[in-house]
């Protein structure tokens, strides 16, 4: 058994943008998984009873299913119904449902740990319904949730490697180009798994600044 | 051209589902018991243990879990091994399985409070009846759950070894669609038979955990 890594690091360049098409997908994912995730979170914790039951089916529908046959419906299925998607939208679109599912419930669990003290109070301070979810209810909510928030992000990027199978051009589908003409399957899947563990930290840091500097912080 | 009717791509799909159920029970039952293993070589504190499990865990939650397949699957094949999807999908499948269920149940017996060691201790059992008789029991219940809950992860996580060519529903879901040109109907079906699968299942781990706050408050 010979390995031989260099056939796979002369590949850099693509493999440097792989990894950055990854890291888009991830970001807009994100911020498009926390605005449905939000969303869903407060249907399902302070909207109306309809809303709030589909809301919950939505999210019931989506943990329960794995990620790949959500992408393959929205990539494959979606079509038919006369919506065209290239993979890139189709990627982006199956990830931002999936992780807006997955944070619906986290939010919830954020949004349900409020004292019922400040939500009388800011409603005393005059504050229309609007203002006390955004403004009382929804960042300290989501400064308690934030660090499995940020597990959740990390897991929809690592499912993202998913997304090389209806040829979105991230890290995976360049380790499979790449082994496709030099046949260093192995040697090129460490070197991306790799690179995904380097990502996943670097990606657990950032968010966890992130969250402090943007999303919940004073 | 065969007619397909939504039977057929049912029934067609029920057959491939086996697969699923029997590649998420091998996982499982195989993850849990290196995981058991490794928890085991942690809390007894082996010497390098907490650093070698600690990276394994890291290292398996860390990385996509399709790359793990693929490492399996071209990693044995490297080693001479001529290894089918098979035999692929349930050793990536067990290691990641046992990453998780080792992490989670870690979390389940350090929440057990230190008097309970030391009065295990000042009784003069050994670790195997500490574990047995004291801390195993109190921390399986806190456990089932997640476990539970886990299991969920495992199921859908099989759907992945598709792609290296072990046909199950998800495999069997793009073989018939490919052959219908109907994938619209053909995933709307797989997905709903992963729910079927998937919800009953978290149902079961939401009820346990309600169980137990309930007798906890």
């Amino acid at each position: 058994m010979q390995l031989d890594f260099l056939a796979v690091l002369a590949e850099w360049p693509a493999l440097l943008r792989g990894a950055l098409v990854t890291l888009v997908l991830t970001a807009v994912a994100t911020v498009g998984g926390l605005a449905l995730g939000v969303a869903c979170g407060w249907a399902r914790a302070w909207g109306a009873r309809p809303l709030a039951y589909v809301a919950g089916a939505y999210v019931e529908l989506i943990r329960n299913t794995p990620f790949i046959v959500q992408l393959f419906f929205v990539f494959f299925g979606l079509p038919s119904l006369g919506v065209k998607l290239t993979p890139e939208i189709a990627s982006v679109l199956a990830m931002v449902i999936n992780l807006g599912a997955y944070a619906a419930e986290i939010v919830r669990a954020g949004i349900e740990g409020t004292p019922r003290g400040q939500i009388e109070a800011a409603r005393s301070l005059a504050m229309n319904e609007w203002q006390v979810f955004m403004r009382v209810v929804l960042p300290p909510a989501l400064g308690r949730v934030w660090p499995a928030m940020v597990s959740q992000i990390i897991i929809v990027m690592l499912g993202s490697a998913v997304c090389g199978q209806i040829a979105t051009a991230e890290l995976s589908y360049q380790a499979n180009l790449i082994q496709s003409r030099n046949f260093r399957a192995f040697e090129a899947f460490i070197v991306a798994t790799l690179v995904y563990l380097l990502l996943s930290v670097a990606l657990r840091h950032a968010l966890h600044w992130a969250g402090r500097r943007f999303v919940f912080g004073r | 051209m065969v007619e397909f009717t939504l039977w057929d791509i049912a029934r067609n799909l029920l057959l491939a589902a086996r697969w699923t159920v029997l590649l998420s029970l091998i996982a499982f039952v195989g993850g849990g018991l290196v995981g058991l293993s490794l928890l085991l070589a942690r809390v007894a504190k082996w010497p390098g243990a907490e650093r070698y499990v600690g990276a394994y865990v890291q290292l398996f939650q860390g990385t996509p879990l399709l790359m793990q397949l693929f490492l399996a699957y071209f990693g044995l094949a490297l080693l001479g091994w001529d290894v089918s999807a098979w035999v692929a999908a349930a050793l990536a499948l067990t290691l990641y399985t046992s990453a998780f269920l080792a992490e989670i149940w870690r979390g389940c017996v350090a929440a057990i409070p230190k008097g309970q060691w030391e009065a295990a201790e000042s009784l003069a059992l050994n670790f195997g009846e500490k574990m047995r008789h004291v801390v195993g029991p109190q921390a399986l219940r806190i456990a089932l759950a997640p476990t539970v809950g886990f299991l969920v992860q495992v199921i859908k996580g099989t759907a992945l070894a598709s792609v290296i060519g072990f046909i199950e529903l998800t495999k069997a879901g793009t073989m018939i669609s490919n052959a219908t040109f109907q994938p619209f109907k053909v995933y709307a079906c797989v997905a709903l038979m992963y729910f079927a699968l998937c919800w009953p299942v978290s149902a079961w781990s939401r009820s346990i955990e309600r169980k137990l706050r309930r007798a906890h408050a």
